[in-house]
């Protein structure tokens, strides 16, 4: 689904990412734990385009096209989602009305018709069941005045009415309390399928309770340094991450 | 300082025009003769125009242009429904306009009025140091009159359309409109250009609202880059009266809107509302004055403007509460949306309270669009143009949502659309 190789990525003259590598097939959900300021959000802002951060070096494979020369917007019509760690609030603009125009402009490029608003309708009910959003929320201005679980929750809802190819998550558990978690990752899994994947970024372990991942990443320092299978998140939990900055040190 | 404050007198201005031949109160005449003779235009240098500048106005010796044989009102006309009255250069177009009588709602001309309604006209609109008012007085080309009976509803609004049509032109109409005790009204002002550059329109309207009316002026403001336009409003309210405006400017090199409004009446309301988006090299400059002069008011006051490209923008709102004025609500609040580096705003609310027993804020916000809402919008597959126009349509829609005229919104709506490439 996403082949990343030898990502460096740089922001104000700094750089974040050094020499990034990491691999995620279809059907395979991978999480990416990691050090306060690491660089995992900076991962997932360059995945997304945002215009801040200069990549300097490496590149990107989505599914077949060079995902770095694509704009934003592109990105997201070619099936890569992000949920953001810090979702924006935006005053005045709704919800619905934002992801209506969102999908009929995915819709476009794939050169398909516009959706219908029944249809719509139809699919807000269906999706915002499955994360258990409060169907007022839907409507609501996006994020303004929303809880920080409920800004999580619509983040997934917005996945789940856009169907991606490739999601990541960056810390859509953070702040959540147990049976928001559980909603949330509900929702995730409901979401997997053979033909999509998703990397997960966290924290914590007890997320990948709920979502199991297939591997586990530890991005350090700018780069993927340990990868194994889901006990290295109850490995990190424990430990730390300390034994990790040793052993890159000893290198 | 480099810039050339070319005083350019008032009478190369009006050479081509001709002194009024309507039967206005002689003094009002004199006095606008006064003020006009020898005088310049208003530079930067007074405070009233400090940052508009006239230089360009100031160099044209517009003419008189008649009215044309084939115009057409109605697609100029915001409703469907009801009376419009065409005035296209300053002049009554009677065949262009469409007229249903209507009970308790008299529209004539000011040649038709006898000597006791001509004479509240004029009488509290200040022509010392207000060049635009003194013209309006002396060179007065037209002047309607407006009665609504009192304790009458009139269903449809009452629409005024202004449409410039000949090059370098100009066009002075007066309004005298006088809401009757607990009637109910609403009235809306198109201005347009078809045909016309370099010609300027200069309208007074002079509004009394009285006792318990409820009176509702919208405004859309729609000539085009080459053509100016100065407008005045002077509202006097009576005790438990409504008074609502919308000014809504998409269109015209140099807009001047001077808005003052008396409270001068108990229990009232006033709300004025405004929205200027604006592209190219044009100019707006909204000036408002509300004037509480008596106990137990509110009034609301809500600006905010969308300036793109290298258009520039003014706001000076003052709110004046008097030493008897107390138990005023009274809320003003103007903000700004710059879309480009070349785009510029001057910003001034302005309170000034006498009273002790009152409640008054008042803000200004200039800023560009949340950068961080433009990529979340685009992260989710929307254009960044899209996702541009979501965010500044949610910005303005705040104060074009005030009115729930359907008409002027679907036309406003149109016209955005057209100028801007906005869904709304
Ligand atoms: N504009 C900037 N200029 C310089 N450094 C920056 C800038 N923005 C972010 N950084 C730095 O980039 C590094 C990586 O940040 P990033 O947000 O990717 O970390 P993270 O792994 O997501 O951390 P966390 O677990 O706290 O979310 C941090 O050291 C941060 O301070
Ligand atoms: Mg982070």
């Amino acid at each position: 689904m996403i082949t990343i190789k030898n990502l460096h990525a740089s922001i104000d003259g700094k750089e974040i990412l050094k020499g990034l590598t990491l691999e995620v097939p279809a059907g395979q959900v991978h999480a990416i734990m990691g050090p306060n300021g690491a660089g995992k959000s900076t991962l997932a802002s360059v995945l997304a385009g945002r215009e801040d951060y200069e990549v300097t070096e490496g590149s990107v494979d989505f599914d077949g096209v060079d995902l770095l020369e694509l704009s934003t917007e592109d990105r997201a019509r070619e099936g890569m989602f992000l949920a953001f760690q810090y979702p924006v609030e935006i005053p005045g603009v709704s919800n619905v009305n934002f992801l209506r125009t969102a999908l009929n402009e995915i819709r476009e490029y794939r050169g398909k018709e516009a959706i219908s608003a029944k249809d719509f309708m139809a699919m807000v009910r269906e999706k915002s069941a499955i994360v258990e959003l409060d169907p007022k929320l839907a409507s609501r201005a996006v994020n303004e005045g929303f809880s920080g679980g409920e800004k999580k929750r619509n983040e997934i809802f917005q996945m789940a009415m856009l169907e991606p190819k490739l999601a990541i998550l960056d810390e859509t558990d953070s702040g959540l309390d147990i049976d928001a978690l559980r909603i949330v990752a509900n929702g995730v899994n409901k979401l997997r399928s053979e033909k999509n994947a998703t990397i997960v970024i966290t924290h914590y372990q007890r997320l990948l309770d709920y979502i199991i991942p297939d591997v586990v990443h530890v991005l350090y320092n700018g780069r993927i340094v340990k990868s194994g299978p889901k006990e290295l998140a109850l490995e990190l939990e424990e430990k730390g991450y300390d034994w990790i900055k040793a052993e890159q040190e000893a290198k | 300082m480099s810039e050339t404050q070319t005083d350019r007198t008032l009478s190369s201005f009006t050479k081509h025009l001709r002194q009024t031949e309507i039967s206005l109160p002689a003094h009002l005449i004199t006095t606008s003769l006064n003020e006009l003779n020898g005088k310049s235009f208003p530079t930067t240098r007074s405070e009233a125009w400090k940052y508009t500048r006239l230089t360009k106005l100031s160099k044209l010796s517009p003419t008189l242009a008649s009215k044309q044989d084939g115009t057409n009102g109605t697609p100029f006309a915001i409703h469907s429904t009801g009376n419009f009255l065409v005035l296209e250069n300053g002049a009554i177009h009677l065949d262009a306009s469409r007229f249903e009588t209507v009970t308790g709602l008299t529209i004539k001309r000011f040649s038709e009025c006898n000597a006791e309604e001509l004479q509240h006209i004029g009488s509290l609109l200040t022509l010392e140091n207000e060049p635009f008012n003194a013209l309006n007085t002396a060179y007065l080309q037209e002047g309607i009159f407006i009665q609504i009976a009192d304790k009458v509803q009139i269903e449809a609004p009452i629409e005024l359309i202004h449409l410039l049509s000949k090059v370098e032109c100009s066009a002075t109409i007066r309004l005298y409109i006088h809401v009757g005790k607990f009637a109910k009204a609403e009235m809306t002002i198109g201005t347009w250009a078809a045909g016309a550059d370099k010609s300027i329109l200069n309208a007074v309207t002079e509004i009394h609202v009285g006792e318990g009316a409820h009176f509702t002026l919208q405004k859309l403001q729609c000539e085009d880059e080459g053509n100016f336009q100065i407008c005045t409003e002077e509202i006097t309210q009576d005790k438990d009266s409504v008074f609502t405006m919308h000014t809504v400017t998409l269109n015209g090199t140099l807009v001047r809107n001077n808005v003052r409004v008396r409270v001068n009446g108990t229990n009232c309301e006033t709300n004025l509302y405004g929205a200027y988006l604006l592209k190219g090299n044009q100019h707006t400059d909204n000036h408002t004055v509300i004037d509480h002069m008596m106990p137990h008011c509110n009034s609301n006051e809500l600006y905010k403007g969308v300036i793109d490209e290298q258009a520039t923008a003014v706001f000076n709102g003052k709110v004046f509460v008097r030493k008897d004025a107390q138990k005023i609500n009274a809320f003003q609040s103007n903000g700004n949306v710059l879309m480009t580096d070349t785009a510029a705003v001057n910003s001034k609310p302005e309170l000034e309270i006498y009273a002790d027993d009152v409640k008054c804020s008042h803000g200004s916000t200039t800023g560009q669009l949340d950068e961080e809402a433009v990529f979340y919008l685009q992260s989710r597959g929307i254009s960044e143009r899209s996702a541009r126009n979501l965010l500044v349509e949610a910005f303005i829609g705040e104060v074009l949502d005030k009115n729930d005229n359907q008409d002027f919104v679907a036309k406003t709506n149109a016209i955005l659309n057209e100028r801007f490439g906005w869904e709304r």
